[in-house]
């Protein structure tokens, strides 16, 4: 019934919905909000800074910066307080090479024989099963760490204490496992299959294969990998907090207590140190300390990933 | 005169093939290591929690005593400590990813973002502890209520759930959104009626992948100093409340013997959560991803 009025030409039509004001404040306005949200991402980064700078300006109000770097001593709750950070690294350090030397031969080892040995089914079933271990929450590791790890190296050794350094790093160590093997396993399957097959038809078994030709072309992204895996073993909190103990201590030494940076401020925050007090603020000054750390180690693995990435 | 010594190459042969046969036998033992250490792992909680976990137990509010310990407060603040996280970091994730993936030009700020996402993925959970602790807690005084352990939480997991939400808007073809223009779509329209729809699947998966990082995470909770001994329920967005992972630490720290059992018990209740969470993300991911 529509011969009175006439139908109006397509040109009209786009004309009108052009013109719909609704529509074309949606148009306009939806990618800046969504710039917005970005925005955030950005924000906490500089939330995180500007928290860490603020509190720990603090701190060094109250102790020298030459005290705290050079400082062979961690004291916080000595009457004569003492903050030298270096214990607390040499703990980070213990937990983070002990957890490398567990995980990166394993780590490797699983991702070379996924990739070069194992079956499509087979590795399609191990994978994420191994994943798995990367979705455990760190909490029920460091409680296998306590109650499992640390009375089987008892049973060893019987010098080792109840809180050592030995115990969480290898806890760690199979924390960071997935993430070592998943990544390799990544950056081995994309060496292209003409590279191999050149390999083996010169002859080559399956082993001087994969060490020989895979591994030195795939070398970028297992070194970014372990470089990752060692940014996340240092950033580590409850498996130390639990299984580590509350010793700072500036040694080699691995089979007493430690205390590591992120202990510390587990330490402090479930104690009851009031808001304010130089203890207080020292928890920012080791977490500023251990955030340049792992910052340092993730432009590492960026740079090493991007700089000797190899473009098939 | 013999240009190739057979017996030579025989016997080299045989070494390299012997080398090829015990290293391939040392890989395979790595990986049953790893998958070893996963079955002592689970088996070890499993056996030891297996009798404390009751009815009682889920029922129970912490208690001194180990036999009348219960989960309830836990189970029931990480619950709400989901309300919050769920929708903060998704809603911020997926504006992210359909920022950086639909509109944004190749420029100096959008670069600056993408950097600023991978390096805040590597920042230790502590840290943002820290962050929570500043500006949630003392600046907008939100004091250690749901609201600033959940927003902390959520900025905590904001990487991932870009990340994860960039992958599966990318892999919405091209050809769509072009078919979407020519028929007269607007951009926006494309991106509600035409990918969003296609990328759902995988951006639900990696969001519920993320958020079961988010109840298992112990560490920012600890900082921003969320109690462990609580005797009721969480009544609001600024009520205060415990989490199962902060229950778990606090029973693994108690001398006596029998609340390790305890603590292992609320640990199968942790997984148990983790698992359910994680099989709705695989079934998701199997039953609705679209290949192209």
């Amino acid at each position: 019934m529509r011969t009175n009025e006439q139908s109006p030409s397509v040109q009209a039509m786009i004309a009108a919905s052009r013109n719909k004001k609704g529509k074309r404040l949606l148009e306009k306005t939806m990618p800046k909000l969504l710039l917005l949200t970005a925005l955030i991402s950005v924000l906490t980064t500089f939330g995180i800074v500007f928290t860490l700078i603020f509190e720990t300006v603090e701190f060094f109000n109250r102790i020298p910066l030459l005290d705290f770097i050079t400082g062979v001593e961690w004291l916080p709750f000595a009457g004569e307080a003492q903050y030298g950070i270096l214990p607390l690294i040499a703990g980070t350090m213990k937990v983070t090479v002990i957890a490398v030397l567990v995980a990166v031969p394993l780590g490797l080892a699983a991702a070379i024989y996924l990739s070069e040995y194992a079956s499509d089914s087979a590795r399609r079933i191990i994978k994420p099963v191994l994943e798995v271990l990367a979705g455990i929450p760190t909490i029920v590791y460091g409680f296998f760490a306590l109650t499992f790890v640390t009375p089987v190296l008892q049973m060893i050794s019987p010098d080792i204490k109840i809180f050592n350094a030995l115990s969480p790093g290898i806890v760690v160590g199979i924390m960071i496992l997935p993430m070592i093997t998943s990544l390799s396993e990544d950056a081995m399957s994309s060496v292209p299959k003409s590279i191999r097959e050149g390999a083996l038809g010169l002859g080559s078994t399956k082993f001087e294969v994969a060490i020989k030709v895979v591994l030195p072309a795939a070398l970028s992204g297992i070194v970014a990998s372990i470089v990752l895996a060692v940014s996340r073993a240092i950033g580590e909190t409850m498996i130390v907090s639990l299984a580590g103990g509350s010793t700072p201590t500036l040694d080699a030494n691995v089979t007493g207590s430690i205390q590591t940076m992120t202990a510390y401020i587990v330490q402090v925050s479930t104690g009851d140190a009031g808001y304010g007090t130089t203890i207080y603020y020292s928890i920012y000054a080791v977490g500023f300390t251990l955030f340049i750390f792992t910052l340092l180690m993730n432009l590492l693995a960026q740079y090493i990933s991007k700089r000797y990435r190899e473009e098939y | 005169m013999r240009y190739i010594e057979e017996t030579s190459v025989m016997q080299n042969m045989n070494k390299r093939l012997f080398r090829n046969k015990l290293w391939k036998a040392l890989f395979l033992g790595a990986v049953t290591i790893a998958l070893a250490s996963l079955v002592i792992l689970l088996y070890r909680i499993v056996t030891q929690g297996a009798d404390y976990l009751t009815w009682d137990f889920m029922t129970n509010f912490a208690s001194r005593f180990p036999e009348q310990a219960g989960i309830k407060a836990a189970l029931v603040g990480s619950l709400w400590l989901m309300l919050v996280v769920a929708p903060v970091s998704m809603t911020l994730g997926i504006g992210t990813a359909i920022y950086l993936e639909e509109y944004a030009k190749k420029n100096k700020l959008n670069d600056f973002i993408r950097m600023n996402i991978s390096n805040l993925a590597g920042v230790p959970s502590i840290v943002f502890g820290l962050l929570g602790l500043t500006i949630f807690v003392r600046m907008l005084d939100l004091g250690k209520s749901v609201l600033a352990a959940g927003l902390t939480m959520s900025l905590l997991i904001l990487p991932v759930i870009i990340v994860a939400s960039q992958e599966a808007i990318r892999a919405v073809p091209k050809e769509q959104r072009e078919a979407s223009f020519g028929m007269g779509a607007t951009k926006w329209q494309t991106i509600v009626r035409v990918v969003l729809p296609a990328a759902i699947p995988g951006i639900l998966t990696g969001s519920i992948l993320a958020l079961s990082r988010a109840i298992g995470e112990t560490a920012p909770l600890v900082v921003i100093g969320i109690p462990v001994i609580l005797q009721f329920l969480p009544d609001g967005l600024l009520s205060s409340f415990t989490v199962l992972p902060m229950q778990i630490f606090d029973w693994a720290k108690r001398p006596q013997e029998e609340f390790l059992f305890v603590a292992s018990a609320g640990i199968i209740v942790l997984m148990v959560l983790l698992i359910i969470m994680n099989s709705i993300a695989i079934f998701i991911r199997n039953k609705f991803q679209q290949r192209y």
